[in-house]
């Protein structure tokens, strides 16, 4: 794929800002150039800095009737060539599900910033939670697989907000930044480096848009007019994007494909971070906001001389199931703390081979890490 | 001694906990004051919408539903075809009504719902903090038009009341305001009719209410009654823009 390394657009240096926004700024740097929202609490400072930035950098920015119109709108805008993003919070999340199946189906790069609140439904709108996380990988119909990512601080929304377009322009897919109010509304310090890589769309207008011929591989993606005589649609379709609704192969074919894309590419999309896991005979699990309290609490159960550790989870989907079995081969008890009733405990469950304990927390408040000591003492 | 002002029966003795200067309050009022005056609160249900107004079932005697996002209208459609003896009235804001909900309202009106419905524009999302409405003026400022709303990049302001008007199925279709006490009457007159609409099943009762919003417009109350008239009405003109009469029931 073509990569570039561009300039930064903040100046290079310290930053205080929330991760709202640096999620804004991250995508922004890594050459966002269209945005389309709904404003919906917790995110909608993601929205509002869009609305104030783009037009400065003469890039552009739509206000749409709901979620379902800033998806779509979204996905056209990638068609057309641009790099495309929204971003929304559970109940907007939902109405994107229809789309985000359409994405997954028509190999549409593209972001979207999920920042978490207490659900189900309206739930409690300021109020935390990472009740999405499920709905991120399953919520649309049908086999496909979205890569999900899983920031802890104002600096990964910075970062990931750029990864997150990268991923999507390598793999054709649409990404998630499954981020937390908490995090959201984060204030913190955050380092812009000096420039950032922007891994640029492949594009080959002589070449087949929607197959190839390695059962995973990923297609290179003309956009319209580029003289591709393009026809994107979410039926089945041939390599060359003619709907094919009634032949079995070809549907077959395209499923597949577009599952293994990624998994096979697990390895490369999949990141962790170990936290103190060289010694460790107990370890916590965890992801978003959730891995902050558990990295406290590993510091504190060390200082009572236990051999705690903590896998961080950056990536959710695809699951980095490879890092998990590993771990559960080097620790007695892996510990998993999430702030909705077990969601990825399933998945570690399936990949650890050693005994899960999991503690839930649906009450709209962050994990407190003295609530990890004590839980995690009991049950080790 | 006489009593000259009293709270509705329909109205809990609840404190409002609008901003300063905000129109939902006298907006609830008047509501009430109608539901009184038909006598129907023992047969009342609303349904309301997400925005500031989700709290209408702190400050009414009656059943309400909180309806997903923009949806009230499809809501109230399922309550009164199960309950057509049920007086059901909904009440949304403009984000609600005029942007994620657009398709619910023109299809209830569309369908001739025997629905009343209280549309509140105050020209901003403001539960949500002020951001840009359907309805929001060309050149006003908000979070996600920080520049001032310009046509070119965020269309017009949206004019539900002349659009509803249009459809057969809508019985009865205004815009008020209630900045002044002259302005205040003409509203309750409206509302009333937007009622007897449905009592009397000649399809959707539509009241469009302009407000005001003095917190998200940045304004002290004063101030934000007195653009209700400078700015508001020259675009919003208010009026009757449909009343079916007597005989020509739905
Ligand atoms: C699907 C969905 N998207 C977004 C939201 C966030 N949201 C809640 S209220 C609201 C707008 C409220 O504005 P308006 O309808 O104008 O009513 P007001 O608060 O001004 O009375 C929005 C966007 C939501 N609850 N659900």
């Amino acid at each position: 794929m073509p990569t570039e390394t561009v300039k930064s657009l903040l100046t290079p240096g310290t930053h205080y800002m929330s991760g709202n926004e640096a999620v804004a700024e991250g995508a922004l740097a890594a050459g966002c150039d269209f945005y389309a929202g709904y404003p919906i609490t917790p995110s909608s400072e993601i929205m509002e800095h869009m609305a104030r930035r783009l037009p400065e950098l003469g890039r552009r920015f739509a206000q749409m009737e709901d979620e379902i119109a800033s998806v779509c709108a979204v996905i056209g805008a990638s068609w057309a060539g641009a790099r495309a993003m929204t971003a929304t919070s559970g109940p907007g999340f939902s109405l994107m599900m229809e789309a985000l199946g359409y994405a997954a189906f028509t190999e549409t790069p593209m972001v979207i910033v999920d920042v978490q609140r207490a659900g189900p439904c309206t739930g409690q709108a300021t109020r935390v939670g990472a009740g999405d996380v499920m709905q991120a990988k399953w919520g649309s119909h049908g086999d496909y697989q979205p890569v999900a990512l899983s920031p802890w601080s104002a600096q990964e929304m910075y970062d990931m907000g750029g990864e997150a377009f990268n991923l999507a322009e390598r793999y054709r897919v649409p990404v998630i930044v499954l981020a937390e109010e908490a995090v959201g509304h984060l204030y913190e310090r955050i380092d812009v480096p000096p420039s950032t890589r922007v891994v640029r769309r492949e594009r080959d207008p002589g070449a087949a848009p929607f197959g190839t011929k390695e059962p995973d591989g990923v297609p290179p993606m003309p956009a319209f007019g580029d003289g591709a005589l393009l026809l994107v649609t979410g039926s089945t379709h041939d390599p060359r994007g003619f709907r094919r609704t009634e032949d079995p192969d070809v549907h077959r074919r395209l499923v597949e494909r577009l599952s293994r894309k990624i998994l096979a590419r697990r390895s490369e999309i999949c990141r962790t971070e170990a936290h103190l896991l060289e010694d460790a005979e107990a370890a916590f699990v965890a992801y978003g906001f959730t891995a902050r309290s558990a990295l406290e609490a590993v510091r504190q159960l060390r200082a009572q001389g236990r051999r705690v550790g903590l896998l961080r989870l950056q990536t959710l989907w695809p699951f980095p199931r490879e890092a998990v079995a590993d771990l559960g081969r080097r620790v007695c008890r892996i510990l998993v703390p999430e702030m909705n009733l077990g969601q990825v405990e399933g998945e570690v469950r399936k990949a650890a081979g050693c005994p899960v304990a999991t503690y839930h927390q649906v009450d709209g408040q962050v994990i407190h890490p003295d609530a990890l000591v004590s839980w995690a003492l009991e049950v080790t | 001694m006489k009593p000259v002002f009293v709270r509705p029966q329909s109205l809990t003795d609840k404190p409002f906990h609008f901003c300063p200067g905000c129109h939902h309050g006298v907006i609830h009022r008047l509501v009430a004051e109608a539901i009184d005056r038909f006598g129907v609160r023992e047969r009342t249900i609303a349904a309301a919408s997400v925005g500031c107004s989700v709290f209408l079932y702190d400050y009414f005697d009656i059943d309400v539903v909180e309806s997903p996002h923009g949806r009230a209208p499809a809501v109230a459609t399922g309550i009164k075809r199960t309950n057509p003896d049920k007086f059901v009235f909904i009440y949304q804001g403009d984000g609600d009504l005029a942007a994620i909900g657009t398709a619910e309202i023109i299809h209830a009106a569309n369908r001739g719902e025997n629905l009343t419905v209280v549309f509140v524009n105050n020209t901003v999302y403001g539960m949500t903090g002020g951001q840009m409405a359907p309805t929001t003026l060309l050149g006003q400022p908000t979070t996600t038009s920080p520049y001032g709303r310009e046509f070119g990049q965020d269309g017009y302001p949206i004019k539900m009341t002349e659009m509803l008007a249009q459809l057969e199925g809508v019985g009865f279709a205004a815009r008020v305001a209630v900045d002044t006490p002259a302005r205040l009457a003409q509203a309750r007159k409206a509302v009333f009719r937007a009622f007897e609409t449905q009592l009397e099943e000649k399809g959707m009762g539509f009241v469009e209410i302009l407000s005001s919003c003095p917190t998200n417009w940045g304004m002290k109350p004063l101030e934000a009654v007195r653009r209700i008239e400078r700015e508001m009405i020259p675009y919003f003109p208010l009026g009757v823009y449909k009343e079916r009469k007597g005989s020509d029931a739905l």
